[in-house]
Protein backbone atom coordinates (compact mmCIF):
# COMPACT_ATOMS: atom_id res chain seq x y z
CA UNK A 1 0.00 0.00 0.00
CA UNK A 2 1.48 3.30 -0.98
CA UNK A 3 1.35 5.74 1.88
CA UNK A 4 0.30 9.08 0.89
CA UNK A 5 0.08 11.01 4.35
CA UNK A 6 2.38 11.10 7.44
CA UNK A 7 3.81 13.10 10.12
CA UNK A 8 7.01 14.94 9.10
CA UNK A 9 10.37 13.02 9.92
CA UNK A 10 12.08 15.40 11.95
CA UNK A 11 9.36 15.52 14.47
CA UNK A 12 8.78 13.02 17.40
CA UNK A 13 5.09 10.69 18.25
CA UNK A 14 4.62 12.74 21.04
CA UNK A 15 0.81 14.03 21.25
CA UNK A 16 0.68 17.84 20.97
CA UNK A 17 -0.26 19.75 24.36
CA UNK A 18 -2.16 22.47 22.80
CA UNK A 19 -5.65 23.37 23.51
CA UNK A 20 -8.24 22.04 20.88
CA UNK A 21 -8.31 24.51 18.03
CA UNK A 22 -4.89 26.16 18.63
CA UNK A 23 -2.78 27.29 15.86
CA UNK A 24 1.21 26.09 17.35
CA UNK A 25 0.58 22.83 16.35
CA UNK A 26 -0.26 23.97 12.80
CA UNK A 27 2.97 25.92 12.66
CA UNK A 28 5.09 23.42 13.95
CA UNK A 29 3.97 20.61 11.27
CA UNK A 30 4.59 23.61 8.90
CA UNK A 31 8.13 24.11 9.90
CA UNK A 32 8.57 20.33 10.45
CA UNK A 33 7.54 19.83 6.73
CA UNK A 34 9.63 22.43 5.61
CA UNK A 35 12.98 21.01 7.52
CA UNK A 36 12.11 17.98 6.17
CA UNK A 37 12.29 18.99 2.50
CA UNK A 38 15.24 21.00 2.62
CA UNK A 39 17.35 18.04 4.11
CA UNK A 40 18.26 19.85 7.57
CA UNK A 41 16.80 17.88 10.29
CA UNK A 42 20.32 17.01 11.61
CA UNK A 43 21.85 20.75 11.47
CA UNK A 44 18.99 22.14 12.37
CA UNK A 45 19.27 23.99 16.24
CA UNK A 46 15.61 25.84 17.16
CA UNK A 47 15.47 28.44 20.63
CA UNK A 48 11.57 28.09 21.63
CA UNK A 49 10.48 31.01 23.07
CA UNK A 50 8.87 31.46 27.09
CA UNK A 51 5.04 30.86 26.54
CA UNK A 52 2.93 28.15 25.20
CA UNK A 53 5.03 26.37 22.93
CA UNK A 54 8.28 26.60 25.29
CA UNK A 55 8.06 22.78 25.19
CA UNK A 56 8.65 22.30 21.37
CA UNK A 57 11.10 20.53 21.74
CA UNK A 58 9.27 17.67 22.67
CA UNK A 59 8.16 17.26 19.04
CA UNK A 60 10.95 17.21 16.67
CA UNK A 61 14.13 15.78 16.65
CA UNK A 62 16.41 18.71 16.54
CA UNK A 63 18.81 20.22 18.71
CA UNK A 64 16.66 23.28 20.80
CA UNK A 65 17.43 25.17 23.93
CA UNK A 66 14.98 27.06 25.87
CA UNK A 67 15.77 30.52 26.38
CA UNK A 68 14.82 33.49 28.46
CA UNK A 69 11.84 35.32 28.05
CA UNK A 70 11.84 37.15 24.87
CA UNK A 71 15.74 36.84 24.88
CA UNK A 72 15.64 33.88 22.43
CA UNK A 73 17.10 36.09 18.85
CA UNK A 74 19.91 36.75 21.54
CA UNK A 75 21.02 32.73 22.40
CA UNK A 76 20.16 32.26 18.45
CA UNK A 77 22.65 34.80 18.07
CA UNK A 78 25.44 32.55 19.82
CA UNK A 79 23.97 29.55 18.54
CA UNK A 80 24.34 31.11 15.36
CA UNK A 81 27.91 32.53 15.99
CA UNK A 82 29.49 28.95 17.24
CA UNK A 83 27.49 27.37 14.12
CA UNK A 84 27.81 29.53 11.50
CA UNK A 85 26.88 26.19 8.98
CA UNK A 86 23.97 25.18 11.15
CA UNK A 87 20.19 26.35 10.69
CA UNK A 88 19.25 28.38 13.40
CA UNK A 89 15.61 29.17 14.19
CA UNK A 90 13.87 31.17 16.77
CA UNK A 91 10.02 30.58 17.39
CA UNK A 92 8.76 33.07 19.35
CA UNK A 93 5.08 34.29 20.42
CA UNK A 94 3.65 38.09 20.52
CA UNK A 95 4.90 38.26 24.23
CA UNK A 96 8.38 36.65 23.70
CA UNK A 97 9.05 38.53 20.67
CA UNK A 98 6.85 42.01 20.69
CA UNK A 99 6.74 42.55 24.11
CA UNK A 100 9.85 41.83 26.28
CA UNK A 101 12.14 40.66 23.61
CA UNK A 102 11.36 44.08 21.50
CA UNK A 103 15.23 44.73 22.07
CA UNK A 104 16.72 41.37 21.49
CA UNK A 105 14.68 41.07 17.74
CA UNK A 106 15.46 44.08 16.24
CA UNK A 107 19.16 44.35 17.04
CA UNK A 108 19.67 40.33 15.35
CA UNK A 109 17.25 41.80 12.51
CA UNK A 110 19.61 44.83 12.46
CA UNK A 111 22.59 42.94 12.71
CA UNK A 112 21.31 40.60 9.71
CA UNK A 113 21.71 37.46 11.71
CA UNK A 114 21.56 34.74 9.28
CA UNK A 115 18.84 32.83 12.19
CA UNK A 116 15.10 32.42 10.81
CA UNK A 117 12.34 33.46 13.52
CA UNK A 118 8.84 32.14 13.19
CA UNK A 119 6.50 34.96 14.87
CA UNK A 120 2.76 33.29 15.93
CA UNK A 121 0.94 36.65 16.63
CA UNK A 122 -2.34 35.46 18.37
CA UNK A 123 -3.47 38.79 20.03
CA UNK A 124 -3.34 37.41 23.33
CA UNK A 125 -0.94 35.52 26.00
CA UNK A 126 -1.81 32.33 26.03
CA UNK A 127 0.29 30.47 28.51
CA UNK A 128 -0.52 32.91 31.48
CA UNK A 129 -4.21 32.66 30.93
CA UNK A 130 -5.68 35.24 28.27
CA UNK A 131 -3.51 38.70 29.37
CA UNK A 132 -3.02 41.56 26.75
CA UNK A 133 -0.89 41.34 24.38
CA UNK A 134 1.04 44.23 22.45
CA UNK A 135 -0.34 42.66 19.14
CA UNK A 136 -3.95 42.76 21.33
CA UNK A 137 -6.30 44.75 19.47
CA UNK A 138 -8.13 48.16 20.73
CA UNK A 139 -10.71 47.21 22.10
CA UNK A 140 -10.70 43.65 22.39
CA UNK A 141 -10.94 41.87 25.56
CA UNK A 142 -8.66 40.20 27.83
CA UNK A 143 -8.17 39.50 31.38
CA UNK A 144 -5.82 42.53 31.71
CA UNK A 145 -8.33 44.83 29.90
CA UNK A 146 -11.41 43.82 30.40
CA UNK A 147 -13.03 46.54 29.39
CA UNK A 148 -11.21 46.10 25.69
CA UNK A 149 -8.12 47.36 25.27
CA UNK A 150 -8.09 51.25 25.82
CA UNK A 151 -5.93 52.87 23.53
CA UNK A 152 -5.64 56.38 25.27
CA UNK A 153 -4.48 54.21 28.65
CA UNK A 154 -2.25 51.47 26.76
CA UNK A 155 -1.67 52.31 23.54
CA UNK A 156 -1.83 50.20 20.27
CA UNK A 157 -1.50 46.79 18.50
CA UNK A 158 2.23 47.03 17.87
CA UNK A 159 3.43 45.84 14.02
CA UNK A 160 6.77 44.30 14.82
CA UNK A 161 6.51 43.13 11.26
CA UNK A 162 6.71 46.73 9.55
CA UNK A 163 9.63 47.56 12.25
CA UNK A 164 12.00 45.29 11.81
CA UNK A 165 11.72 45.42 8.09
CA UNK A 166 13.24 49.02 7.89
CA UNK A 167 16.35 47.94 9.28
CA UNK A 168 19.07 47.32 6.54
CA UNK A 169 20.15 43.37 8.05
CA UNK A 170 16.29 41.95 7.36
CA UNK A 171 15.98 40.21 4.43
CA UNK A 172 12.48 38.73 4.05
CA UNK A 173 9.55 39.31 6.40
CA UNK A 174 5.98 37.84 5.72
CA UNK A 175 2.96 37.89 6.97
CA UNK A 176 0.71 34.91 7.11
CA UNK A 177 -2.15 33.27 8.49
CA UNK A 178 -2.99 29.24 9.87
CA UNK A 179 -6.59 30.34 9.90
CA UNK A 180 -8.05 28.15 6.90
CA UNK A 181 -6.35 25.66 4.34
CA UNK A 182 -5.38 28.06 1.67
CA UNK A 183 -3.59 30.34 3.80
CA UNK A 184 -1.48 27.54 5.82
CA UNK A 185 -0.67 26.76 1.77
CA UNK A 186 0.68 29.85 1.52
CA UNK A 187 2.54 29.95 5.50
CA UNK A 188 4.69 26.80 4.05
CA UNK A 189 5.44 28.09 1.35
CA UNK A 190 7.14 31.86 3.51
CA UNK A 191 8.69 29.54 5.97
CA UNK A 192 10.35 27.71 3.23
CA UNK A 193 11.72 30.48 1.78
CA UNK A 194 12.95 32.17 4.92
CA UNK A 195 14.86 28.92 5.33
CA UNK A 196 16.13 29.07 2.38
CA UNK A 197 17.49 32.65 2.87
CA UNK A 198 19.28 31.56 5.83
CA UNK A 199 21.02 28.43 3.66
CA UNK A 200 21.77 30.92 1.10
CA UNK A 201 23.35 33.44 4.39
CA UNK A 202 21.27 36.59 2.93
CA UNK A 203 20.53 37.82 6.45
CA UNK A 204 17.87 38.12 8.96
CA UNK A 205 14.22 36.29 7.90
CA UNK A 206 10.99 36.48 9.77
CA UNK A 207 7.58 35.31 8.81
CA UNK A 208 4.59 36.20 11.35
CA UNK A 209 2.10 33.80 11.66
CA UNK A 210 -1.01 35.01 12.53
CA UNK A 211 -2.81 32.10 14.90
CA UNK A 212 -5.74 31.24 16.55
CA UNK A 213 -5.98 31.23 20.12
CA UNK A 214 -9.42 30.01 20.82
CA UNK A 215 -9.91 29.54 24.31
CA UNK A 216 -8.44 32.62 25.13
CA UNK A 217 -10.28 34.78 22.69
CA UNK A 218 -13.59 33.10 24.13
CA UNK A 219 -14.50 31.77 20.91
CA UNK A 220 -14.97 28.48 19.44
CA UNK A 221 -12.30 27.08 17.18
CA UNK A 222 -14.38 28.12 14.11
CA UNK A 223 -15.34 31.80 15.32
CA UNK A 224 -11.80 32.07 16.19
CA UNK A 225 -10.81 31.24 12.63
CA UNK A 226 -13.21 33.48 11.41
CA UNK A 227 -11.95 36.35 14.09
CA UNK A 228 -8.65 36.04 12.39
CA UNK A 229 -10.31 36.73 8.76
CA UNK A 230 -12.75 39.19 9.99
CA UNK A 231 -10.83 41.28 12.42
CA UNK A 232 -7.62 40.50 13.59
CA UNK A 233 -6.45 41.32 9.63
CA UNK A 234 -7.80 44.35 9.39
CA UNK A 235 -4.71 45.44 11.34
CA UNK A 236 -1.99 42.81 10.42
CA UNK A 237 -3.13 42.01 6.78
CA UNK A 238 -1.42 39.51 5.29
CA UNK A 239 1.22 40.00 2.52
CA UNK A 240 5.11 40.03 2.06
CA UNK A 241 6.63 43.07 3.98
CA UNK A 242 10.03 43.13 2.33
CA UNK A 243 11.34 41.52 0.24
CA UNK A 244 15.12 41.57 -0.87
CA UNK A 245 16.03 38.28 -1.56
CA UNK A 246 15.79 38.83 -5.60
CA UNK A 247 18.52 41.35 -5.17
CA UNK B 1 61.06 32.31 28.17
CA UNK B 2 57.74 33.16 29.61
CA UNK B 3 57.02 36.88 27.70
CA UNK B 4 56.76 39.34 30.15
CA UNK B 5 54.52 42.51 29.50
CA UNK B 6 53.07 45.51 31.34
CA UNK B 7 49.18 45.40 31.49
CA UNK B 8 46.37 46.49 33.19
CA UNK B 9 43.94 44.22 35.22
CA UNK B 10 41.23 44.77 32.11
CA UNK B 11 43.56 43.73 29.66
CA UNK B 12 44.82 40.39 31.61
CA UNK B 13 41.84 39.24 32.14
CA UNK B 14 41.04 39.68 28.30
CA UNK B 15 44.35 37.93 27.52
CA UNK B 16 44.00 34.98 30.13
CA UNK B 17 40.76 33.96 28.30
CA UNK B 18 42.16 34.03 24.97
CA UNK B 19 45.18 32.21 25.97
CA UNK B 20 42.34 29.73 27.24
CA UNK B 21 40.96 29.32 24.46
CA UNK B 22 38.30 32.11 24.47
CA UNK B 23 36.98 32.63 20.86
CA UNK B 24 33.23 33.82 21.69
CA UNK B 25 32.90 37.47 23.61
CA UNK B 26 29.83 39.52 23.99
CA UNK B 27 29.48 42.54 26.48
CA UNK B 28 28.04 46.02 26.37
CA UNK B 29 30.52 48.96 27.42
CA UNK B 30 30.35 50.37 31.00
CA UNK B 31 33.42 51.97 33.05
CA UNK B 32 35.66 50.57 34.65
CA UNK B 33 35.91 47.63 32.28
CA UNK B 34 36.10 49.04 29.29
CA UNK B 35 39.71 48.45 27.91
CA UNK B 36 38.35 44.99 28.27
CA UNK B 37 35.69 44.85 26.33
CA UNK B 38 37.95 47.01 23.49
CA UNK B 39 40.92 44.26 24.38
CA UNK B 40 38.82 41.45 23.65
CA UNK B 41 37.40 42.72 20.38
CA UNK B 42 41.36 43.94 19.33
CA UNK B 43 42.38 39.89 20.00
CA UNK B 44 39.16 38.06 19.00
CA UNK B 45 39.61 40.18 15.14
CA UNK B 46 43.24 39.28 14.92
CA UNK B 47 42.83 35.79 15.62
CA UNK B 48 39.23 35.22 13.94
CA UNK B 49 36.45 34.69 16.99
CA UNK B 50 33.57 36.53 17.78
CA UNK B 51 33.11 39.60 19.26
CA UNK B 52 29.65 41.70 19.28
CA UNK B 53 29.13 44.55 21.08
CA UNK B 54 25.01 43.45 22.20
CA UNK B 55 22.60 46.19 22.94
CA UNK B 56 22.34 45.15 26.29
CA UNK B 57 23.48 43.31 29.00
CA UNK B 58 20.61 41.38 28.93
CA UNK B 59 21.49 40.53 25.59
CA UNK B 60 24.86 40.18 25.87
CA UNK B 61 24.82 37.42 29.00
CA UNK B 62 22.27 34.97 26.57
CA UNK B 63 24.61 35.42 23.91
CA UNK B 64 26.98 33.56 26.08
CA UNK B 65 23.96 31.09 27.05
CA UNK B 66 23.67 30.16 23.01
CA UNK B 67 27.48 30.50 22.66
CA UNK B 68 27.72 27.98 25.63
CA UNK B 69 25.04 25.87 24.78
CA UNK B 70 26.68 24.94 21.38
CA UNK B 71 30.17 23.48 23.66
CA UNK B 72 32.32 27.28 22.84
CA UNK B 73 34.41 28.54 25.54
CA UNK B 74 32.42 32.13 25.96
CA UNK B 75 32.88 35.09 28.00
CA UNK B 76 30.89 38.27 28.92
CA UNK B 77 31.66 41.47 31.47
CA UNK B 78 30.68 44.28 32.63
CA UNK B 79 30.93 46.27 36.09
CA UNK B 80 28.15 46.18 38.59
CA UNK B 81 24.83 47.99 37.17
CA UNK B 82 25.58 45.83 34.24
CA UNK B 83 25.94 42.34 36.38
CA UNK B 84 22.84 42.91 37.98
CA UNK B 85 20.67 42.81 35.18
CA UNK B 86 22.86 39.90 33.54
CA UNK B 87 21.50 37.97 37.02
CA UNK B 88 18.17 36.28 35.38
CA UNK B 89 20.29 35.03 32.69
CA UNK B 90 23.09 33.81 35.19
CA UNK B 91 20.48 32.06 37.05
CA UNK B 92 19.41 30.61 33.43
CA UNK B 93 22.96 29.34 32.91
CA UNK B 94 23.77 28.04 36.65
CA UNK B 95 19.85 25.70 35.87
CA UNK B 96 20.87 24.63 32.63
CA UNK B 97 24.77 24.06 34.06
CA UNK B 98 26.79 25.46 31.05
CA UNK B 99 29.76 26.60 31.64
CA UNK B 100 31.31 30.22 30.91
CA UNK B 101 33.07 33.28 32.63
CA UNK B 102 31.54 35.97 33.44
CA UNK B 103 33.91 39.32 34.99
CA UNK B 104 32.66 41.65 37.83
CA UNK B 105 34.87 44.58 37.25
CA UNK B 106 33.08 46.25 40.42
CA UNK B 107 32.14 49.84 40.88
CA UNK B 108 30.53 52.07 43.76
CA UNK B 109 26.93 51.64 44.09
CA UNK B 110 24.06 51.22 44.82
CA UNK B 111 22.36 52.18 41.60
CA UNK B 112 24.36 54.39 39.24
CA UNK B 113 27.13 55.28 41.93
CA UNK B 114 30.06 55.84 40.99
CA UNK B 115 33.02 54.70 38.63
CA UNK B 116 35.17 54.00 41.34
CA UNK B 117 36.05 50.37 42.73
CA UNK B 118 34.15 48.82 45.30
CA UNK B 119 33.49 45.16 46.78
CA UNK B 120 30.09 45.85 47.43
CA UNK B 121 28.60 43.41 44.40
CA UNK B 122 29.97 40.36 47.40
CA UNK B 123 26.53 39.11 48.31
CA UNK B 124 25.03 39.33 44.54
CA UNK B 125 28.12 37.56 43.82
CA UNK B 126 28.24 34.52 46.18
CA UNK B 127 24.95 33.85 47.46
CA UNK B 128 23.12 33.38 44.20
CA UNK B 129 22.55 37.03 42.82
CA UNK B 130 19.60 36.05 40.38
CA UNK B 131 16.36 33.73 41.41
CA UNK B 132 16.50 30.23 42.48
CA UNK B 133 19.23 27.95 44.61
CA UNK B 134 22.79 28.32 42.84
CA UNK B 135 25.71 29.01 43.25
CA UNK B 136 28.33 30.43 40.82
CA UNK B 137 32.11 29.82 41.20
CA UNK B 138 33.34 32.91 42.40
CA UNK B 139 36.88 33.75 42.27
CA UNK B 140 38.96 37.04 43.85
CA UNK B 141 42.08 37.97 42.15
CA UNK B 142 44.28 40.58 43.78
CA UNK B 143 46.94 41.02 41.13
CA UNK B 144 47.38 41.61 37.55
CA UNK B 145 49.14 38.52 37.03
CA UNK B 146 45.84 36.51 39.87
CA UNK B 147 43.49 37.97 37.05
CA UNK B 148 45.37 36.33 34.29
CA UNK B 149 45.90 33.20 35.73
CA UNK B 150 42.14 33.14 37.10
CA UNK B 151 40.79 34.54 34.27
CA UNK B 152 42.22 30.97 32.53
CA UNK B 153 41.78 28.73 34.77
CA UNK B 154 37.76 29.42 35.62
CA UNK B 155 37.34 28.59 31.85
CA UNK B 156 38.64 25.23 32.93
CA UNK B 157 37.01 25.21 36.30
CA UNK B 158 33.47 25.81 34.47
CA UNK B 159 34.39 23.21 32.01
CA UNK B 160 34.54 20.65 34.99
CA UNK B 161 31.95 21.59 36.57
CA UNK B 162 29.27 22.64 33.74
CA UNK B 163 29.18 25.81 36.13
CA UNK B 164 29.16 29.65 35.44
CA UNK B 165 32.17 31.06 37.44
CA UNK B 166 32.36 34.74 38.35
CA UNK B 167 35.97 36.42 38.39
CA UNK B 168 34.81 39.57 40.73
CA UNK B 169 37.63 42.10 40.39
CA UNK B 170 37.44 45.97 41.24
CA UNK B 171 37.64 49.00 39.68
CA UNK B 172 41.27 49.34 41.24
CA UNK B 173 42.77 45.95 40.05
CA UNK B 174 40.80 46.56 36.54
CA UNK B 175 42.29 49.61 35.83
CA UNK B 176 46.05 49.03 37.28
CA UNK B 177 48.97 48.38 35.59
CA UNK B 178 51.41 45.81 36.69
CA UNK B 179 54.23 43.82 35.12
CA UNK B 180 52.17 40.35 33.88
CA UNK B 181 53.97 36.76 33.03
CA UNK B 182 51.96 35.66 30.04
CA UNK B 183 52.27 32.11 30.78
CA UNK B 184 51.37 29.40 28.52
CA UNK B 185 48.21 27.74 29.58
CA UNK B 186 48.12 23.86 30.10
CA UNK B 187 45.12 22.38 28.22
CA UNK B 188 43.70 20.19 30.87
CA UNK B 189 41.74 16.56 30.15
CA UNK B 190 38.06 17.31 30.37
CA UNK B 191 34.96 14.72 29.05
CA UNK B 192 33.51 15.77 25.79
CA UNK B 193 31.00 18.16 25.27
CA UNK B 194 28.35 15.41 24.44
CA UNK B 195 25.62 17.62 25.53
CA UNK B 196 25.89 20.47 22.82
CA UNK B 197 23.89 21.95 20.48
CA UNK B 198 25.36 20.49 17.17
CA UNK B 199 22.60 19.33 14.98
CA UNK B 200 21.05 15.96 15.78
CA UNK B 201 23.54 14.18 13.58
CA UNK B 202 23.68 10.12 14.63
CA UNK B 203 22.59 11.06 17.75
CA UNK B 204 18.75 11.87 19.45
CA UNK B 205 18.52 15.60 19.82
CA UNK B 206 19.91 17.55 22.53
CA UNK B 207 17.57 19.20 24.96
CA UNK B 208 18.43 21.84 26.87
CA UNK B 209 15.93 23.25 29.47
CA UNK B 210 15.37 24.57 32.78
CA UNK B 211 11.71 24.32 32.47
CA UNK B 212 10.58 20.74 34.69
CA UNK B 213 7.04 20.26 34.90
CA UNK B 214 6.74 16.67 36.18
CA UNK B 215 6.27 16.06 40.09
CA UNK B 216 9.50 15.97 41.65
CA UNK B 217 11.29 16.33 38.55
CA UNK B 218 12.84 20.41 39.74
CA UNK B 219 13.51 19.00 43.05
CA UNK B 220 15.93 16.08 41.30
CA UNK B 221 17.38 18.61 39.49
CA UNK B 222 17.72 21.08 42.69
CA UNK B 223 19.52 18.05 44.66
CA UNK B 224 22.00 17.20 41.74
CA UNK B 225 23.43 20.84 41.47
CA UNK B 226 23.63 21.13 45.20
CA UNK B 227 25.29 18.01 44.84
CA UNK B 228 27.56 19.46 42.85
CA UNK B 229 28.44 22.07 44.89
CA UNK B 230 28.86 19.90 47.58
CA UNK B 231 31.93 18.67 45.85
CA UNK B 232 32.91 22.10 44.51
CA UNK B 233 33.01 22.80 48.37
CA UNK B 234 35.06 19.91 48.74
CA UNK B 235 37.41 20.37 45.40
CA UNK B 236 38.41 24.23 44.87
CA UNK B 237 39.06 25.89 47.84
CA UNK B 238 41.66 28.71 47.70
CA UNK B 239 43.13 31.16 49.84
CA UNK B 240 46.61 32.94 51.36
CA UNK B 241 47.95 32.75 54.64
CA UNK B 242 50.43 35.71 55.38
CA UNK B 243 51.85 35.19 59.16
CA UNK B 244 49.20 33.51 60.76
CA UNK B 245 51.31 30.67 62.51
CA UNK B 246 52.14 32.82 65.61
CA UNK B 247 49.31 35.63 64.69
CA UNK B 248 47.27 37.09 67.47
CA UNK B 249 45.11 38.85 65.70
CA UNK B 250 43.84 37.86 61.70
CA UNK B 251 42.49 40.21 59.19
CA UNK B 252 40.49 38.38 56.36
CA UNK B 253 39.95 40.45 53.03
CA UNK B 254 39.99 39.54 49.42
CA UNK B 255 41.16 41.01 46.17
CA UNK B 256 42.22 44.75 46.54
CA UNK B 257 41.80 44.79 50.50
CA UNK B 258 43.66 41.89 50.87
CA UNK B 259 47.08 43.86 49.28
CA UNK B 260 46.16 46.69 51.42
CA UNK B 261 45.92 44.56 54.64
CA UNK B 262 49.11 42.57 53.73
CA UNK B 263 50.73 46.18 54.14
CA UNK B 264 49.35 46.73 57.40
CA UNK B 265 49.98 43.29 58.81
CA UNK B 266 53.81 44.23 57.97
CA UNK B 267 53.47 47.84 59.57
CA UNK B 268 51.66 46.20 62.75
CA UNK B 269 54.54 42.92 62.96
CA UNK B 270 57.12 46.37 62.76
CA UNK B 271 55.25 47.16 65.75
CA UNK B 272 55.10 43.98 67.75
CA UNK B 273 51.88 43.39 67.29
CA UNK B 274 51.19 39.98 66.08
CA UNK B 275 48.61 40.00 62.94
CA UNK B 276 48.24 37.97 60.46
CA UNK B 277 46.41 37.85 57.07
CA UNK B 278 44.16 35.50 55.22
CA UNK B 279 43.21 36.27 51.94
CA UNK B 280 40.21 34.28 50.39
CA UNK B 281 41.01 33.36 46.44
CA UNK B 282 37.87 31.19 45.96
CA UNK B 283 34.83 33.59 47.37
CA UNK B 284 32.43 31.01 46.44
CA UNK B 285 33.30 27.99 47.75
CA UNK B 286 34.70 29.77 51.10
CA UNK B 287 37.46 28.89 52.98
CA UNK B 288 35.22 28.69 55.97
CA UNK B 289 37.43 25.78 57.33
CA UNK B 290 40.94 27.31 57.60
CA UNK B 291 39.03 30.47 59.60
CA UNK B 292 37.44 28.47 62.21
CA UNK B 293 40.16 26.52 62.79
CA UNK B 294 42.30 29.18 62.66
CA UNK B 295 39.78 31.38 65.33
CA UNK B 296 40.53 28.57 67.92
CA UNK B 297 43.77 29.94 68.29
CA UNK B 298 43.27 33.44 68.22
CA UNK B 299 42.15 37.11 69.71
CA UNK B 300 40.02 38.45 67.54
CA UNK B 301 39.80 38.72 63.34
CA UNK B 302 39.00 41.90 61.93
CA UNK B 303 37.48 42.14 58.26
CA UNK B 304 38.19 44.72 56.27
CA UNK B 305 36.16 45.82 52.33
CA UNK B 306 35.33 48.13 50.22
CA UNK B 307 31.59 47.95 51.08
CA UNK B 308 29.25 48.14 54.91
CA UNK B 309 30.26 44.43 55.74
CA UNK B 310 29.30 41.76 53.49
CA UNK B 311 32.08 38.96 53.50
CA UNK B 312 32.08 39.56 57.25
CA UNK B 313 28.60 37.87 57.70
CA UNK B 314 30.93 34.87 55.99
CA UNK B 315 33.64 34.98 58.95
CA UNK B 316 31.19 34.84 61.81
CA UNK B 317 29.49 31.68 59.79
CA UNK B 318 32.76 30.23 60.09
CA UNK B 319 33.92 31.56 63.22
CA UNK B 320 30.54 30.84 65.21
CA UNK B 321 31.55 32.36 68.61
CA UNK B 322 35.30 31.39 68.66
CA UNK B 323 36.53 34.75 68.96
CA UNK B 324 35.51 38.26 67.95
CA UNK B 325 34.81 39.67 64.97
CA UNK B 326 35.40 43.30 63.88
CA UNK B 327 34.62 44.75 60.73
CA UNK B 328 36.12 47.90 58.59
CA UNK B 329 35.07 49.02 55.45
CA UNK B 330 34.79 52.10 53.39
CA UNK B 331 31.97 52.49 50.81
CA UNK B 332 30.96 54.59 47.96
CA UNK B 333 34.39 54.36 46.64
CA UNK B 334 36.69 54.83 49.17
CA UNK B 335 39.84 52.85 50.01
CA UNK B 336 41.32 52.21 53.11
CA UNK B 337 44.67 52.82 53.60
CA UNK B 338 47.58 50.57 55.46
CA UNK B 339 47.36 52.99 58.19
CA UNK B 340 43.33 53.36 58.53
CA UNK B 341 43.73 49.73 59.05
CA UNK B 342 46.59 49.64 61.85
CA UNK B 343 44.70 52.52 63.87
CA UNK B 344 41.44 50.22 63.44
CA UNK B 345 43.55 47.47 64.39
CA UNK B 346 45.19 49.53 67.50
CA UNK B 347 41.53 51.13 68.66
CA UNK B 348 40.19 47.46 69.24
CA UNK B 349 39.75 46.13 72.69
CA UNK B 350 41.18 43.34 72.47
CA UNK B 351 41.32 40.96 75.56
Amino acid sequence: MKKIFGKPECMTDKPFHYCPGCGHGIVHRLIGEVVDELGIQDRTIGVPPVGCAVVMYHYFNIDMTEAPHGRTPAVATGIKRVHPDKVVFTYQGDGDLAAIGTGEIIHAANRGERITTIFVNNAVYGMTGGQMAPTTLVGQKTTTTPLGRDARLIGYPIKISEMLAITDGSIYIERVAVNKPANIIKAKKAIKKAFQIQLEDRGFSMVEVLSQCPVNLGLTSQKAAEWIDNTLMKTYPLGVIKDKSGE
Amino acid sequence: MVEKVLMCGNGAVGEGAIQAGCRHYFGYPITPQNELTAYMAERLGELGGVFIQSESELAAINMVFGASASGARAMTSSSSPGISLKQEGISYIAAAELPCVIVNIMRAGPGLGDITPSQADYFQAVKGGGHGDYRLITIGPASVQELYDWTAKAFYLADKYRNPVMILGDGFLGQMMEPLEVKKIEELKLPPKTWALTGAKDRSANIIRTLMLKVGELEEHNKKIQDKYKRIEKELIEYEAVLTDDAEIILVAYGTCARICKESVFLLRKEGIKAGLIRPITLWPYPSAVIRKISNNIKCILTVEMNAGQMVEDVKLAVMGRCPVHFYGRMGGGVPTSKEIVDEIKGLEIK
